[in-house]
């Protein structure tokens, strides 16, 4: 049978998966974790611990208090040396909590056991709370706070969850090995949001070239177990992961430009939150740890850790027994085709950050840029049937309006048209100038 | 040791497609052709060939080095193509001097004076030819007679005329298609290239193995190639259903002439046609209909050309009009974002 996927567009860049046959490993402890207040979309949580407290594995430090926003919680156990701004995988300065690590002593509320735990006794309602109440956010990299995707009005009618296990960005594999390791902890929390959105249907969604994980979630999904649920192997086409794409593939939903996967009756969450959905649910632990993926061609061993939220991302490459490898020219937060570039290996690994991945010189350096030869291949490749080459021109000539007309904003910056433009244009870099100027507009209009 | 990190903006993967490896590939695609041009021409054919690429490439260096004062890309491979499409549009007892013009013409004025690669407007190499043929009426439509094993070294070209000049002198003076058959090439010959022309059209073997490379390789899509001869066909058939006698069948449109050199790679030129699949099937039907006009209702024998150059000055306004579909929406084009 023909593998379900999205059209128009798409792009196949290597897929680099080197760390996925190597199974999660626990990341040792630091000597002193900097957890930021901004882990998320929305506004800075607020610290509700001061210099000198002493804190557990566990305990919040700070509060998601506006509406778009998350709780914080400590990684571990110690004592907070300063509550100060430290450089974070933004490039910017972002405060910090700063606690120095003394044992590992967890809050007593938290289920430390492995056993699986089945029943699931909270109300929609009551799970929703507790979501918010252990601080998840999206961990594909979004970070949206996930309790607000469940806040959903009567009058929105929502039908299917769709949990996405599609990492289609090259080289990471923290999802991968999630799905291959935590596969009915991952079903169980997968249960616990399908009661949560009051639904009975739920798709998991895994790329082909993950045979394993589609496998053993196929083992495991029982019926009689997991009603309504079912795995899906989707072809291998990037963006495949992005929520648009994803739900076309899936369901033939279209999000029309500025909606949301609620308008068409869908709520998408990535599977490392349904794992803290139900860590947070049956074993009462706040999102205080991931797995991130540790990764490049000239390392001469990659890796996947569960490392606590604070820790430098350094301590990666260091569990590895590796240096950072000479000729080294990004360092990657997230894939490559969607990550941010960040500058140095001491900023601390937050809940977005799925992995890290470095390049060598040969594959950062761009190539010189030369005319547009109008090939058409950003055209074809653009998954949103947008036509890049003419956003870049007109982002270059500064005409904002005709930006705005020929639907710029609807531009999910998956980077398809940079990848694949022969001439090396910089086309995705004219779209942000496009897109940041066409905001811009936007807001004066709204002013006036 | 970090101060060596580039902290630029995604994608940070790039693929390997480049504008160096889409020209060369259409080289490769053209080797066939070239091949059967040497069988069918003689030493000539390779002369004129490796003539027109050296014009076209060092036209745009010297205009790139002394007028523009651009950097150099004059060695990307788009001059390359350009001198070899030229080249190949064109008989090979051309006289070199001629040559040199129409590759002024094509690279100079047609490509550079717009900005270059993939400013062009309309095909550079066609205009070249369209040059060529205004202002050398007789050597543009001097055909030597292919020279399959006669390697005949410096012997003056025998005159032979193009199975098109042939049916319209022809039926021009009164004859039926029936009568001329026998002046005409049967179709293999005229499929395996066995025929008067210019160097690179008279193969459509070997054209269709160079256009399925482009198939393959993704330097095309198949919708302006096959639209395009089906469009020719359908109209040349149109009027041999009515009138055998006086028209030819649509094979013979097909096989006869530039039609296929056109149709697999003058029409499918990046840089003049347009954007998208949709616009690419208005823009190759119209062009083979144009050419059916030509051929049939006009004065020259041959219209291939001039049909993918009127079809090049309409590719911004089917662009216009062919937006792809914005995802989300029912609608083709977008009126206003958000």
């Amino acid at each position: 049978m023909k593998l379900k996927t999205f059209k128009p567009g798409g792009v196949h860049p290597p897929a680099n998966k080197l760390s996925a046959n190597i199974p999660t490993v626990k990341l040792g402890l630091p000597k002193e974790v900097s957890i930021p207040l901004s882990q998320h979309q929305g506004a800075l949580a607020v610290p509700v611990i001061k210099k000198g407290d002493v804190v557990k594995v566990g305990t919040l430090i700070a509060r998601g208090e506006a509406f778009i926003s998350a709780n914080i919680h400590s990684s571990v156990s110690g004592t907070v040396v300063k509550i100060d701004d430290v450089l974070d995988a933004s490039g910017y300065k972002t405060p910090a909590v700063v606690i120095k690590v003394e044992g590992d002593v967890w809050e007593e509320s938290i289920d430390r056991s492995e056993t699986l735990v089945k029943d699931i006794t909270s109300e929609p309602e009551a799970i929703v709370a507790k979501i918010k109440e252990m601080g998840i956010v999206g961990l594909g990299g979004a970070t949206f706070p996930t309790h607000i995707k469940y806040m959903v009005s009567d009058d929105r009618k929502v039908d299917t969850l769709v949990v996405n296990g599609v990492e289609c960005e090259p080289y990471l594999t923290s999802d991968h090995r999630l799905m291959l390791e935590r596969t009915e902890e991952i079903l169980q929390g997968v249960r616990i949001l399908m009661k949560a959105a009051k639904v009975d249907r739920a798709i998991i969604a895994v790329e082909a070239n993950k045979p394993d994980v589609v496998a053993k979630m196929q083992a495991k999904m029982n019926p009689a177990q997991y009603p309504g649920m079912e795995v899906v192997a989707l072809e291998v086409k990037y963006p495949q992961g992005a929520e648009k794409q994803l739900l076309q593939a899936l369901l033939k939903r279209e999000i029309p430009g500025g909606k949301l996967p609620l308008d068409v009756g869908c709520i998408v969450n990535n599977v490392g939150t349904v794992l803290a959905v139900y860590e947070a649910l049956q074993k009462n632990k706040p999102l205080f740890e991931r797995v991130v993926t540790i990764t490049g061609k000239k390392l001469k061993k990659t890796g996947n850790f569960l490392a606590r939220i604070g820790t430098p991302v350094s301590m990666l490459l260091e569990a590895l027994g590796e240096e950072m490898p000479e000729h080294t020219a990004k360092i990657i937060n997230g894939g490559p085709m969607m990550g941010k570039a960040v500058n140095s290996l001491d900023i601390p690994i937050t809940k977005g950050i799925s992995g890290i991945v470095l390049l060598d010189e040969s594959e950062a350096r761009r190539r010189e840029p030369m005319n547009c030869t109008r090939c058409a291949q950003c055209v074809a490749i653009c998954p949103l049937g947008l036509q890049p080459y003419l956003l870049e021109k007109l982002a270059y000539r500064e005409n904002f309006e005709a930006c705005e007309a020929e639907a710029v904003m609807d531009c999910c910056e998956c980077g398809s048209c940079s990848y694949i433009c022969p001439s090396a244009r910089p086309i995705l870099d004219y779209i942000r100038h496009g897109k940041a100027n066409v905001m811009r507009i936007m807001k004066e209009r709204r002013q006036q | 040791m970090n101060n060596r990190l580039a902290v630029s903006l995604s994608p940070h993967d790039k693929g390997d497609l480049s504008v160096e490896k889409i020209m060369w590939g259409v080289v490769i695609a053209l080797a066939p052709a070239f091949l059967a041009s040497v069988y069918f021409f003689g030493y000539r054919a390779i002369g004129v060939v490796v003539l027109g690429m050296v014009f076209c490439i060092a036209v745009e260096y010297l205009v790139q080095k002394f007028i523009t004062k651009q950097t150099i890309t004059a060695f990307d491979g788009s001059a390359a193509v350009t001198g070899l499409l030229l080249a190949f549009n064109v008989p090979s007892t051309i006289p070199w001097w001629q040559l040199l013009v129409g590759s002024i013409i094509a690279i100079g004025v047609a490509k550079m004076t717009f900005g270059g690669l993939g400013q062009n407007p309309f095909n550079p190499a066609l205009i070249g030819r369209a040059f060529m043929l205004a202002s050398f009426p007789v050597e543009m439509t001097t055909w030597p007679v292919p020279l399959v094993n006669t390697w005949n070294l410096g012997a003056d070209a025998v005159s032979s005329a193009t199975p098109l000049a042939i049916l319209k002198e022809g039926v021009n003076a009164g004859q039926t298609v029936q009568q001329l058959a026998g002046k005409l090439p049967g179709y293999f010959d005229m499929f395996i290239g066995h025929m008067g022309g210019c160097i690179g059209e008279i193969s459509a073997l070997a054209i269709l193995i160079g256009g399925v490379f482009l198939l393959y390789k993704k330097i095309i899509t198949w919708h302006i190639p096959i639209f395009y001869l089906f469009s020719l066909a359908a109209f040349t058939g149109v009027f041999w259903l009515s009138n055998p006698a006086k028209y030819a069948d649509p094979l013979f449109h097909i096989l006869a002439g530039g039609a296929m050199l056109g149709a697999w790679f003058m029409a499918t030129d990046l840089a003049t046609s347009p954007m998208t699949p949709k616009g690419q099937i208005i823009f190759a039907i119209s062009g083979g209909i144009l050419c059916g006009v030509i051929r049939l209702l006009g004065s020259y024998p041959e219209g291939c050309s001039y049909s993918i150059l009127i079809m090049n000055a309409f590719v911004p306004l089917i662009d216009k009009f062919t937006k792809p579909r914005r995802f989300g929406t029912s609608e083709r084009g977008v009126k206003h974002g958000g």
